[in-house]
């Protein structure tokens, strides 16, 4: 039997990828190495009776015409919006965000008056910004060195996004592009627990500090999705991230598509310089129309294409492509809810993302022992507790505890990571929440610990690197993941790339494997049946 | 755990709650400013009375208030603001604006002189920032004190009388002026302004002295049947005496998120603020050279046929294309006429032909209007009573 | 006061002061140029900082001066030669040094360097045309046939190289040292010279178009013969022939506004002076917020021109010594660059973030007086080295964060060349605050605000004032901190002339 398309990977763009063919009516089938379905949108209980979300752990990208096209809310999917947040300050302080306009000015005013109000400008601010990207996210970025019509009018549309601006914002908008977030924030904010706060979606997954030039476009690669229409919101997704996985595996089942697990591939077929099929690690062969990617690209290139078939330019490109892994991650079940005694009692602060670090110098100084091959003394940590909110996850009164890290570099000094690097890692990160929480640890049931050493092995993620490759303008738009290549075609004819290393990036967006989708539809001639970007009013 | 529990109390009460509370027999509340604002205390058709006919008081506290003082305090707010701020007398009230540097506004505000070098900007949003930005180069402090006053309207053609009899004798007191009173320990501050269009003056006073205040005027206003009045029956007021509000009216420039939707004083029907010869001030190239190349947008005052309110609805030139829309509109009592504001596009205004387009809701159906209108002179409703001096007494 | 005028009053006698004075003047302009200190040159000069010991002052090599300035006010003819180019060493601690000229090398990698800086050298082929023109325009209001030309040159470089050059423009140089090299003294080399006089690390990205600007600004380290104070003085005397009325030690203290126009300026000493325009090339957060004031300007411009960054990472070094320094053998007649990876780059950068001093700097010294003599007594060298990084803001307090550096500069030296420290008579550290104090540039930043990407072009030195013109009719810019930047180049002063000629016609 030939399949219309194998996709090779049943992370989120994979799937969605598969949906969207199949729904087009082409015969698909998802090869999947793990057991289970997900990537790194699941769901797993890794300790009796607690879900864990074990690799991302919010939701606030995925692009809800996605949803809508795929009819994912049919099939189960709901997002969950959450509630403020806190950075704890060393000395006993805080810093609390709540989603009433009124209480989070009076609050941020506890710390600066002035910087109270200023958010509101900075807000606006980065709404704009936003506004102005989202209706690339679902586009195929255009070849700027190509003369076809359709990237000369992909360029034009480019054009007239901007002509919609005014000179100051066209301006303002090249600058925040390219400027550090710690120097942005400067030009709104003087008090460093409210600009360690913000500075925190600028480094999320990323190789860079909040010091580096580039890390405020991070920011807005995190602000430009939203829950509801709330711009910039994050929430969870019911059941936990492999809620989402599991609605859209429902959606290619109701489709006719089919998912295989366990069956991961050793080789992408190559034949005739066309992608004929894949072999599986247990010997099998798939033969297909056409071979989709999920993977990243260094993993689908370097390790599952023989070299001989690809350009040299190519693969030497695909080979310094950067994707260092910056992140580790805690999973922890609680036996009980954790206490915060600088929060007020009832405070609903720990209904959302509790941060440690109540500056932007301590974020930076993570990151210089992240340079220097190590994880971080005094790391970053973006700590959720889902289970205040979705009662499906775990037995009532207990918890569970998702713990994002930053930094942990792909190797410790050049070497690869041992247990006990692992160990001495979990012990900082638990050690820093058990500062600002005494009796943390006594109520620890259960911690899975992951560096980037566990990301790369279980996921498949390279270097642990959660974006499947970083996102620096190098290897942003017409550059991501090659420049040439960033049209999701790779130089064999009919294999095709829809993970997260292509644009528009990574997170829990999906947009990259409905832009794969698209195209390929398009090459085969077909109708896309797929939603354009909400009109922006 | 903390103490801390703002949280809990998002909006703020202000120092009258305790009377505002009791007699808001709908416990009809909106925020304003970060406060409890009453929109209505029971009959807004009897508040607004209250206010063209006799004395209507309304709790003003929310209006944020800066207090501007220094050496180079007129010589920042020269640099803020429209209108020149030097000129303006110690004792004396103006009302000005304030633009960005494109010249688009950012709020309007009326500006108290209580001494050479002290004065009190009172406006509808907060600008703390932008405030403290201008004041770089300058010695000046800028301080909000918005909870440190307590402000109460007193407006009604019976204004004057119910101060008298409250022992505040105000009737030399010219529009745009202040006198200070003692009050009990302390003292209060009258200033003969309003939002009202009539008759009418605003009581300034510390916080701790609020209450008594509002019993006092209560008690001497009584026998001309003085009432709290809300912002529905306030908001009926200013639309007839054509006052704009920001945020209603238009969008301050620092909160639009959609450039183009900002607007400078001239479109706004302010550009009689702009004083060209005072020196330099924010956004005054960017107005001057809208003055030479034309203002994009009018405001405009309307008269509309009928008697149905043409709240939110959109207008048209020659009935086919969008040429504006309303921003505030009501069926006035005072005029027996329906009235609106608008923002017009400059180049649909001359020549007329203009069109409202109505969405009427009638027993649970749209009923849809398209109805010719004609661009009036503001204020719709400007009585003598306003400015006489001294003032009259009912 | 007695009051005089003139077309055209220039503040500032650096060199970008000097080469839009000069170009005004050959115009045809009435220029008078006013200049704080008793002589002109700025960055470029020379100081005896010990008896008997001249230093380069502030910059110690140009990397390109403008040929635009240099043809037009006839340097050659004021007398203006230069040594032949430097060629650089990489020194290393062991002796295993590496002379670099510039693409050519030799070792592992000389292959892959040459290919590197071709590559890199076409791509600022290309760039360098952006530097001798006003910032395009983000809006209509462009000479379109001009950018078009521009874009015409890019797309020669072919599509294989286009797309790299889109990929690479805003890549750090870290990743491009570790993509295309394998030794390390080049990494390092490639690293240092990138971020030389950036307040950014070789791991920032944005910094390898830094190193195409330097590519672009000319080929070659060039050493004035008779210093650099030479060159200041070809540049006056060139200035002057033009026609430029050159005051020093003529210190402004106000730009006069009336009625929204410059009309003048305030002399320090009470001396007021009547001009048609005014040129300010000196710093413009001190242009606007010292001499023009917050009272004329929007506050929302004047509070852009305090968001200017203007962190200067970089300090100068001067040593008097006794005798010939021996870095292993190394050619003491060329550029001796000391940065033995790039990871030391960025290692010497991360304490300046937090305002403290690094432990082991990376340096780039010359020792003028290899090549002739007269800056050092007979048998004596003076060492004249930028030092990288240095805080702008030292937590530990000027004195302390000097001391700390200057020993740490001299651990590196003698680890280089041992026995340096025994032949040290006087040291001299110049941090980025003694740097602003004497020379104006505010926080010691050469460029007069950092060259960073959010920083050119037409965000250069800031919105509403990045086309030379300024929110104040009549006042111009023409320093450093206005495109293309600072260095001793002359680029922008040249630009600036341009642009006010222009608007004049």
């Amino acid at each position: 039997m030939i399949h219309d398309a194998i996709v090779i990977g049943a992370g989120h763009n994979g799937l969605v990828a598969a949906c969207y063919l199949a729904r087009a009516g082409m015969k698909v089938c998802v090869v999947e190495k793990n057991d289970w379905i997900g990537g790194a949108a699941v769901s797993r209980e890794l300790y009796p009776g607690f879900t864990y979300s074990n690799c991302s752990y919010v939701s606030s990208l995925f692009r809800p015409e996605i949803m809508r096209d795929l009819e994912l809310p049919k099939h189960g999917l709901q997002i969950l919006p959450y509630e403020g947040g806190a950075v704890f300050q060393q000395g006993g302080g805080y810093l609390g965000m709540f989603r009433d306009h009124d209480a989070n000015r009076r609050e941020f005013a506890r710390h600066s008056r002035r910087d109270a109000e200023a958010y509101d400008i900075y807000a606006r601010d980065i709404l704009r910004f936003c506004r102005f990207i989202r209706p690339m996210l679902m586009r195929t970025p255009p070849d700027p060195s190509s003369l076809r019509p359709r990237d000369l009018s992909e360029l034009l549309w480019l054009g007239k996004q901007m002509g919609a601006l005014s000179e100051r914002m066209r301006a303002r908008m090249v600058q925040f592009w390219t400027m550090s977030i710690a120097d942005f924030l400067d030009e709104y904010f003087e008090s460093p627990v409210i600009k360690g706060y913000l500075a925190v979606s600028a480094i999320i997954g990323t190789a860079l500090g909040p010091m580096s030039p580039g890390s405020a476009y991070v920011l807005l690669h995190h602000y430009m999705g939203d829950v509801d229409g709330n711009v910039g919101a994050w929430g969870f997704a019911r059941g936990g991230m492999g809620a989402i996985t599991r609605a859209l595996t429902d959606s290619l089942k109701a489709a006719g598509g089919e998912v295989r697990t366990g069956q991961g591939v050793e080789r992408i077929d190559v034949t005739g310089g066309r992608a004929s099929g894949v072999v599986l690690a247990n010997g099998d062969v798939l033969r297909a129309r056409r071979v989709i990617s999920n993977m990243d690209v260094k993993r689908t290139f370097l390790r599952h294409v023989d070299e001989a078939v690809l350009p040299g330019e190519f693969v030497r490109r695909v080979k310094t492509f950067k994707i260092r892994g910056s992140s580790g991650k805690l999973n922890i079940a609680l036996d009980s809810a954790p206490v915060f005694p600088a929060l007020p009692e009832g405070a609903p602060n720990v209904r959302g993302d509790l941060h440690f670090t109540d500056s932007i110098e301590r974020m930076e100084r993570g990151y210089d022992d992240w340079k220097a091959g190590r994880f971080s003394r005094d790391p970053f940590q973006d700590v959720m507790i889902p289970t205040m909110i979705d009662p499906t996850m775990v037995p009532p009164g207990k918890h569970f505890m998702s713990c994002f890290v930053q930094y942990a570099p792909p190797k410790i000094e050049g070497r690869d990571w041992t247990d006990a690097d692992r160990d001495a890692f979990r012990d900082t990160c638990l050690n820093q929440i058990e500062t600002y929480s005494p009796g943390f640890k006594d109520r620890v049931l259960h911690v899975e610990v992951r560096t980037p050493r566990e990301l790369e092995a279980e996921v498949g993620l390279t270097e642990g690197n959660i974006f499947q490759g970083e996102l620096t303008f190098d290897q942003l738009l017409f550059n991501r993941p090659v420049p040439g290549y960033a049209q999701y075609r790779s130089p064999i004819r009919d294999l095709w790339m829809c993970g997260s290393s292509t644009h528009p990036g990574g997170g829990v967006m999906g947009a990259p494997g409905r832009n794969a989708a698209a195209e390929v539809l398009r090459e085969a001639g077909m109708k896309r049946g797929m939603r354009d970007a909400y009109a922006v009013l | 755990m903390t103490t801390l529990g703002h949280f809990r109390t998002p909006l703020l009460q202000t120092p009258f709650h305790p009377r505002t509370a009791a007699a808001n027999v709908l416990s009809r509340w909106g925020p304003w400013g970060g406060y409890m604002a009453a929109l209505c205390f029971g009959d807004v058709d009897m508040e607004y009375t209250a206010i063209r006919n006799a004395a209507s008081v309304y709790d003003l506290c929310p209006m944020v208030k800066y207090r501007i003082a220094g050496r180079d305090a007129a010589a920042y707010l020269n640099r803020l603001t429209l209108r020149n701020a030097a000129t303006l007398p110690v004792g004396a009230v103006h009302y000005t604006a304030w633009c960005d540097d494109d010249g688009k506004l950012l709020d309007d505000c009326t500006l108290f002189r209580n001494g050479p070098d002290d004065f009190l900007i009172c406006c509808q949003e907060r600008h703390l920032p932008w405030l403290l930005d201008s004041a770089e180069g300058f010695d000046v402090q800028v301080a909000e004190v918005t909870q440190d006053i307590a402000a109460l309207s007193l407006q009604g053609p019976c204004s004057a009388s119910v101060l008298a009899a409250a022992g505040f004798d105000v009737e030399a007191l010219k529009p745009f002026r202040m006198a200070r009173f003692a009050f009990a320990a302390g003292e209060v501050t009258i200033s003969r302004t309003g939002f009202t269009g009539d008759l009418g003056y605003e009581l300034w006073i510390d916080p701790a002295l609020a209450l008594p205040l509002w019993d006092r005027l209560m008690t001497a206003g009584a026998p001309w049947g003085i009432r709290p009045i809300g912002s529905d029956a306030l908001n009926l007021a200013r639309i007839e005496a054509g006052f704009i509000i920001t945020n209603l009216d238009f969008v301050p420039a620092h909160q639009a998120l959609r450039e183009d939707r900002p607007r400078s004083p001239l479109e706004m029907g302010l550009g009689w603020m702009i004083d060209w010869d005072k020196g330099h001030f924010t956004g005054r190239q960017a107005l001057l050279a809208e003055k030479q190349a034309g203002s994009a947008w009018a405001l405009v005052g309307l008269d509309i046929p009928g008697n149905v309110s043409a709240e939110g609805s959109i207008l048209y030139h020659d009935k086919r294309t969008e040429a504006g829309f309303v921003t505030a509109a009501a069926w006035s009592p005072a005029l027996k006429a329906s009235i609106a504001l608008a923002q017009v596009k400059a180049r649909n205004l001359p020549g007329g032909n203009l069109w409202v387009e109505i969405y009427a809701l009638r027993e649970l159906q749209y009923v849809k209007l398209m109805l010719p209108v004609t661009v009036v002179e503001r204020p719709f409703f400007n009585p003598p009573r306003r400015r006489a001096t001294p003032a009259g007494r009912v | 006061m007695p009051t005089r005028s003139s077309d055209v009053l220039v503040i500032g006698g650096g060199v970008n002061g000097l080469a839009c004075a000069a170009r005004l003047a050959a115009a045809g302009c009435k220029v008078v140029l006013l200049e704080t200190t008793g002589k002109v040159g700025g960055g470029a000069g020379e100081r005896e900082f010990a008896p008997g010991f001249r230093a380069p002052a502030l910059a110690h090599l140009t990397q390109g001066l403008d040929s635009r300035m240099v043809d037009g006010m006839g340097l050659a003819r004021h007398g203006l030669v230069f040594h032949p180019p430097l060629a650089t060493t990489v020194v290393s601690a062991t002796g295993d040094h590496l002379v670099v000229r510039g693409g050519q090398t030799t070792g592992p990698d000389a292959a892959a360097w040459a290919a590197l800086q071709a590559k890199l050298s076409a791509f600022a082929r290309v760039l360098a045309p952006f530097r001798q023109m006003p910032p395009p325009r983000l809006s209509g209001q462009n000479r379109w046939p001009g950018l078009a030309r521009q874009a015409l040159g890019i797309r020669t470089l072919g599509r294989a190289n286009l797309r790299e050059l889109l990929r690479m423009i805003l890549i750090n140089v870290h990743d491009v040292a570790e993509d295309e090299l394998t030794d390390d003294r080049l990494k390092g080399l490639l690293a240092f010279d990138a971020t030389l006089g950036a307040w950014l690390g070789p791991r920032s990205p944005n910094s390898l178009i830094l190193y195409l600007d330097r590519l672009a600004r000319g080929e070659g380290s060039l050493l004035p013969k008779g210093g650099m104070a030479a060159l200041a003085a070809a540049l006056g005397r060139a200035a002057e022939s033009a026609g430029v009325r050159v005051r020093t030690t003529a210190a402004v203290q106000q730009v006069l506004v009336e009625g929204g126009r410059a009309v003048g300026v305030l002399l320090a000493d009470g001396e007021e002076i009547r001009s048609g325009l005014v040129v300010s090339a000196i710093h413009p957060r001190t242009t606007f917020h010292g001499l023009v004031g917050a009272a004329a300007l929007d506050a929302g411009f004047y509070r852009a021109t305090g968001h200017i960054r203007s962190r200067g990472g970089a300090a100068k070094l001067h040593l008097a010594l006794r005798d010939a320094p021996d870095f292993r053998g190394a050619d003491l007649r060329s550029r001796l660059v000391i940065a033995p990876s790039s990871e030391v780059v960025e290692a010497a950068f991360n304490p300046v973030k937090y305002g403290e001093v690094p432990d082991s700097p990376v340096l780039e010294a010359i020792l003028p007086s290899a090549h002739e003599p007269g800056q050092a007594p007979e048998g004596a060298h003076v060492l004249s080295a930028i030092v990288q990084y240095a805080p702008h803001a030292p937590r530990a307090g000027l004195s302390a964060a000097r001391a700390a550096l200057l020993e740490a500069a001299l651990g590196v030296l003698e680890a280089h060349a041992p026995g340096l420290r025994g032949l040290v008579s006087h040291a001299d550290l110049l941090m980025p605050q003694d740097i602003e104090a004497r020379f104006g540039m505010v926080g010691g930043n050469w460029h007069h605000g950092e060259l960073a990407v959010e920083q050119m072009l037409f965000n250069r030195p800031q919105f509403g004032a990045a086309h030379y013109s300024t929110p104040v009719d009549g006042l111009w810019l023409a320093g450093a901190g206005s495109h293309p930047g600072g260095g001793i180049n002359g680029a922008a002063g040249w630009n600036a002339a341009g642009a006010l000629l222009e608007a004049r016609a």
